[in-house]
This record gives structure tokens, C-alpha cells and sequence, in this order.
């Protein structure tokens, strides 16, 4: 609506003042309240990029910890963040790409109804409990004290597929039925239907919803603090032992910093200003690829 | 719409039907591949509850003195459920008027033009990892803090919560919960902005035509038309507050005191810290124990977001 509208409408001399005050006391009170909520925002990022700056430099980025005692890099979380991470994507795409094929166009009946409903309880799971779950798993076939790159992905994963099918199944909601309806009529079986109309129709949606679930979860702390394990040397291997990611990196460079305090401190604002910039940056190539390669629907 | 979708669906079964068998099993298969992931799902989420219970049962039936610390399970869980409440609590109380206050700007005041931008600098406070607002809270926050605080005190000390003495170094209560306002304020304005802007074009306009003031207008149909979704929207940030972690292990100095003094350098811990603080270095029983109260805490936010589905989905019926 427009903002003046209502003024426009209104006979000035209708109003008496205190009902005029009172209006623009909520106004102000209104637009006052916004302003505070955004305060932190340009705080934090301000802050996050003053703090993280001086940290970055090129042994950052390519040196893992190893043997170094206050130093070295972050080589090694860097790595470790995209290997969890993205071991947590494999197994979440298919799955909950898959679950919201069926919600959209199989599903019926109690099923149905059951994960619409359960898919809703795991959104709300908290991260630390995901955790706890992926360590009780693993515990079983290990042992106690096991730590792996992989645990973190599960734990990353329960996070990550109800992320994942909430968005898929808006996107696939909205791929109009006459298409469907059309294949049909072409005899085309449903199966093929669904790969070769209704998924490409909907592949840019699908594309960006999985980036965006993805940037949700790559800057978990709580999850990988129980699964994954703090270490300071490089693994890339994420079913062989303790891996280090970004996040934990950060947590730990805070909570133990070594006699050269600030030095510390510098690469725990470090390794923020890396997170919020690959989670800015998977935030705004989201938006790109979906005004770029959206299918328009008519 | 879904009987249509049926009719649809028949149809290009029995096409694919009479057009011979082997299509009919490339859908089988399809079919049986996106059920199984539906089933895996429902799996993955009956682990979750049954792991959970199966390993930290142990710790619930040790007698106090097989546990470490030597409190039985409930005297070792209450302190900690409480500073979780406590700590969600506070910060839905600072969050929920603003969100409401962001949304109705966004929605209601802000020129159109510039509305959408608004809204997606309010969805990137919940871009942010929870790592980040620890350090800034710890930092930034804190430090910032430590004044109003004392002032706190000093004014209004008569009110438990505002007891004292005041945190020197910020973390304290008071700040953990302020910055857990901040991270849920996204959650919950995202749920209200969108039921605010789907109030009725009619009543609007007819609060509007019977010469009602732009608030008049919004406090006698927006905010009655949002009001259940707002509430709502509030207890699913309130959820997120509950199982939030990160902010509050790095800000608040724990000594598992029960008190509702939020200012002072003595705080209770929550659920979450106390598992990240202490599971690293932990093994045998203690282990058990912090799984046990991660599945206390799994149920309180359960609970709390079960509530909040059942009001939106009562909403919907009406």
C-alpha cells in the first residue's frame, strides 16, 4: 500500500490531535524499534570486519596448525568446514529431495501426514542435540571417544534435510499441474515425468534451496564441538579421525589462546570473517542462480 | 486442488498402464525410492529420541553417588533446565516486541520501494553463524554493556532481577539473553511479517474509510488478524533460544546457581552450554549424564514447538 494513502484520505481537520499524536507517536516508535533491531546487524559486521582483518593473510589460508605453537593457519579447518559440509550435503540433497518428490507427488494418507508433521519437529531439533545423536550412533560401532569428519555430517545432516525439503517441496508446489497433465496426456509415465518435467522446471529453485540450506548449516559450532573434535593438523579424510573445521576453529582459538593472547584472538576474528563471508556469499549466489535460471511460469 | 491432483494422477497411471510393463517398473521404483526417503526420514527421526534415550538412561537410574559430583540425575538436570528457561525466556521478552515492531515497519510504515531490502537485512541477522555472535557478544556486547548494568543496580536493584552486584567483565545473564533476542528476533519477525501483510485489503481499508489514523488502523486489524500467528511465531523462536548453544557457552561464567538475578557475575548454565563446555573433556558415566540432559532438552523444545504448530494450524482451520 502506499504510505500517504491514508493520510490522503483522511480530512486533515477530522482528526483531533491527540488521535493525531497518537499516530505519530506509534510512527516514530515503530521506525525507532526497527532502527534498534538493526543496530547489532551493523555492529556485528562492522566489528566482525575490523577485528578480522588484521588476522587474514596468506598463512591463514594456507597453512594448517601443525607443531606450531601460537600460530600457523587455518589450511586445515578451511578444509575440514568443506568436507563436513559438504559430505553433509550428499547425504541430505538426495534424501530430502527425495522426500519432497514424494510429499508433492505421491504422498497420501497418514504417511504423508506423518512427515509433514515430523519433517516440522525436526526443524526444530537443536543443533547440540544432533550432535549428541550422531556421537550415541557412532559410539555404538566404535566405541567410546570417537571422533570423525563423517559423525559431523550426520549431525549436520539431521539439521540440513528438513532445511532441504521445506524449500524443495515449495518449489515443486508451485510447478504448475498442465504440465504434468500435458506429459500425461503424451502417455509420458509418471516416473519420467517427474525427472524430465517437473524436477527441470523447478532445477533452479531446487539449486538455490540447498545453497541457502547449506549456508544455513556450514557455520555450526555445537554439533561438530561433540562429533568431530578439535585438532590442529591437516585431515581431509573424513572417516579417519578427529577434523577441525572453521567454527571450532574459532571457539577454540577464543577459549584457549595461548601466551600470545591477541595473536589468538586475531585468528578467532579470522576465521569469523571467513565464515561470514563464504555464508554471505552462498546467500547472494543463491539469489543470483535463482533470478538468472528460473524457469518463468506461465 | 487435491482432487484434482488425483484425477490427474489416475490418469497418467492408467496411460502408463496400458502402455505396457516396463514403464510400470521404472515407477515402481521411483515411487518405492521417494517413499523410502520419506521412511528414512521418520527413521532418522525415531533415532534421534530412541539413541538418545538408550544412552542416557544409564545415567538417570545411577544412584547420586555413581555420578560425577555426587547430585542425583534430577539435582544435576534442574539448575540447568532453569538457567535454559530462564535464558530463552528473557531473550523471547526483549525479541518478541521489536520483531513485532520490525514487521509491522516493514510491512505497514516503510515505503514499499524499500520494504523488501528492509526485510532481507532483518533475514541476515539469521544468516549469521551462532559462533560469530558468541565472539561478539563476549567482545562487543559485553564490554558495552557493563554501564547499563550497573545502572540497573543501582536504580532498580529492588527487583530480583536487577539484584546485583553487577558484572564487571559483561558476562553475565543479562547480556547471553540479549544476544540470544538478537538471534531470534529474525525468526520471529520473518512469522510476523508475513501474516501482517496478509491482513485483508477490505478491513484495512475499511478502518481506513471510516477515518481510523494509520494506527488506529493497524491496532484494530493487523495486530488482531496476526495475533495468533505472532504467538506462534514466538514460541518457535523461543524453541530456538532453548536449544541455542555457542552464544551462551562463550558469554556466560557458570557456577550452577539458581537465581533469576540476571546482572550479576554468578549465573546458572543452560542445557546446551553445559553439554558443549563439558562433553569434549568427558568419558563413562559423565557422558551419559549430558546425553541424558540433551534428551531433557530435546523434550522442552519439542514441547514448545509442538505448541506453536498446534496454534497456527488451529489458526488455519478458522
Amino acid at each position: 500500500m502506499a504510505p500517504g494513502a491514508e493520510r490522503r484520505l483522511l480530512l486533515p481537520g477530522s482528526i483531533g490531535w491527540s488521535r493525531r499524536a497518537k499516530d505519530r507517536l506509534a510512527t516514530v516508535v515503530i521506525g525507532s524499534a526497527f532502527g534498534l533491531a538493526m543496530v547489532p546487524l551493523i555492529s556485528l559486521l562492522y566489528e566482525v570486519a575490523k577485528r578480522g582483518i588484521p588476522g587474514l593473510s596468506v598463512e591463514f589460508f594456507t597453512e594448517s596448525a601443525r607443531g606450531v605453537i601460537n600460530g600457523g593457519g587455518a589450511a586445515h579447518a578451511i578444509v575440514g568446514t568443506l568436507v563436513i559440509t559438504g559430505v553433509a550435503a550428499l547425504i541430505s540433497v538426495p534424501i530430502g529431495i527425495m522426500a519432497a518428490i514424494y510429499l508433492t507427488e505421491y504422498g497420501s494418507g497418514k504417511l504423508r501426514r506423518a512427515l509433514t508433521f515430523f519433517v516440522d519437529v525436526m526443524t526444530g531439533i537443536p543443533s547440540i542435540v544432533a550432535g549428541l545423536f550422531a556421537y550415541a550412533l557412532f559410539e555404538i560401532f566404535f566405541g567410546p571417544g570417537i571422533r570423525l569428519g563423517v559423525m559431523g555430517s550426520v549431525a549436520l545432516s539431521v539439521l540440513m534435510i528438513p532445511i532441504v525439503i521445506r524449500s524443495a517441496e515449495e518449489v515443486l508446489k508451485i510447478v504448475p499441474n498442465h504440465l504434468r497433465e500435458a506429459a500425461y496426456a503424451l502417455g509420458t509415465p509418471k516416473w519420467r515425468t517427474i525427472t524430465r518435467i517437473v524436477l527441470p522446471t523447478a532445477f533452479a529453485g531446487l539449486v538455490t534451496g540447498v545453497m541457502l540450506a547449506t549456508a544455513r548449516i556450514i557455520g555450526e559450532t555445537a554439533p561438530l564441538l561433540v562429533t568431530t573434535g578439535v585438532i590442529d593438523s591437516m585431515n581431509s579424510n573424513p572417516f579417519d579421525g578427529r577434523m577441525q573445521n572453521l567454527a571450532v576453529y574459532a571457539y577454540n582459538e577464543y577459549r584457549s589462546p595461548g601466551v600470545m593472547k591477541q595473536a589468538s584472538y586475531d585468528r578467532a576474528w579470522a576465521a569469523a570473517l571467513t565464515l561470514i563471508a563464504i555464508v554471505m556469499i552462498l546467500n547472494l549466489a543463491a539469489r543470483l542462480v535463482y533470478r538468472r535460471y528460473k524457469t518463468e511460469i506461465r | 486442488m487435491a482432487a484434482e491432483v488425483d484425477i490427474t494422477t489416475n490418469a497418467g497411471q492408467l496411460l502408463a498402464a496400458a502402455s505396457g510393463g516396463r514403464r510400470r517398473v521404472g515407477d515402481r521404483v521411483f515411487s518405492n525410492l521417494a517413499t523410502a526417503a520419506g521412511v528414512t526420514i521418520l527413521a532418522l527421526l525415531a533415532g534421534v529420541a530412541i539413541f538418545l534415550f538408550v544412552k542416557g538412561l544409564p545415567a538417570v537410574t545411577a544412584s547420586a553417588s555413581e555420578l560425577p559430583g555426587g547430585k542425583s540425575f534430577i539435582d544435576y538436570a534442574a539448575p540447568l533446565a532453569f538457567g535454559t528457561v530462564l535464558a530463552a525466556a528473557f531473550a523471547a521478552l526483549v525479541a518478541v516486541p521489536l520483531a513485532v515492531a520490525a514487521a509491522l515497519f516493514i510491512t505497514h510504515v516503510a515505503p514499499p520501494r524499500i520494504a523488501l531490502t528492509l526485510g532481507y537485512l532483518v533475514d541476515l541477522l539469521a544468516a549469521i553463524p551462532s559462533i560469530v555472535y558468541g565472539l561478539w557478544g563476549i567482545f562487543v556486547l559485553g564490554p558495552a554493556t557493563v554501564p547499563a548494568m550497573k545502572w540497573l543496580e543501582e536504580n532498580l536493584g529492588f527487583i530480583p532481577f536487577f539484584e546485583g552486584p553487577a558484572s564487571t567483565t559483561g558476562r553475565a545473564m543479562f547480556v547471553a539473553g540479549l544476544v540470544l533476542a538478537v538471534m531470534i528476533l529474525p525468526i520471529v519477525s520473518a512469522v510476523a511479517r508475513e501474516v501482517f501483510a496478509q491482513t485483508p485489503r477490505k478491513l484495512q481499508e475499511g478502518a481506513q474509510a471510516l477515518g481510523a489514523t494509520r494506527w488506529e488502523m493497524i491496532r484494530m486489524t493487523v495486530l488482531p488478524f496476526g495475533k495468533s500467528s505472532v504467538i506462534s511465531g514466538a514460541m518457535l523462536g523461543l524453541g530456538r533460544a532453548l536449544g541455542e548453544t555457542m552464544a551462551v557457552t562463550i558469554i556466560l561464567s557458570v557456577s550452577g546457581v539458581v537465581t533469576f538475578n540476571l546482572i550479576s557475575q554468578a549465573n546458572p548454565s543452560t542445557i546446551a552450554a553445559n553439554i558443549a563446555l563439558d562433553f569434549p573433556e568427558s568419558s563413562g558415566i559423565a557422558i551419559n549424564l549430558l546425553i541424558a540432559t540433551g534428551l531433557v532438552l530435546f523434550a522442552i523444545t519439542l514441547v514448545t514447538n509442538l505448541a506453536a504448530r498446534a496454534i497456527i494450524s488451529r489458526q488455519n482451520i478458522e
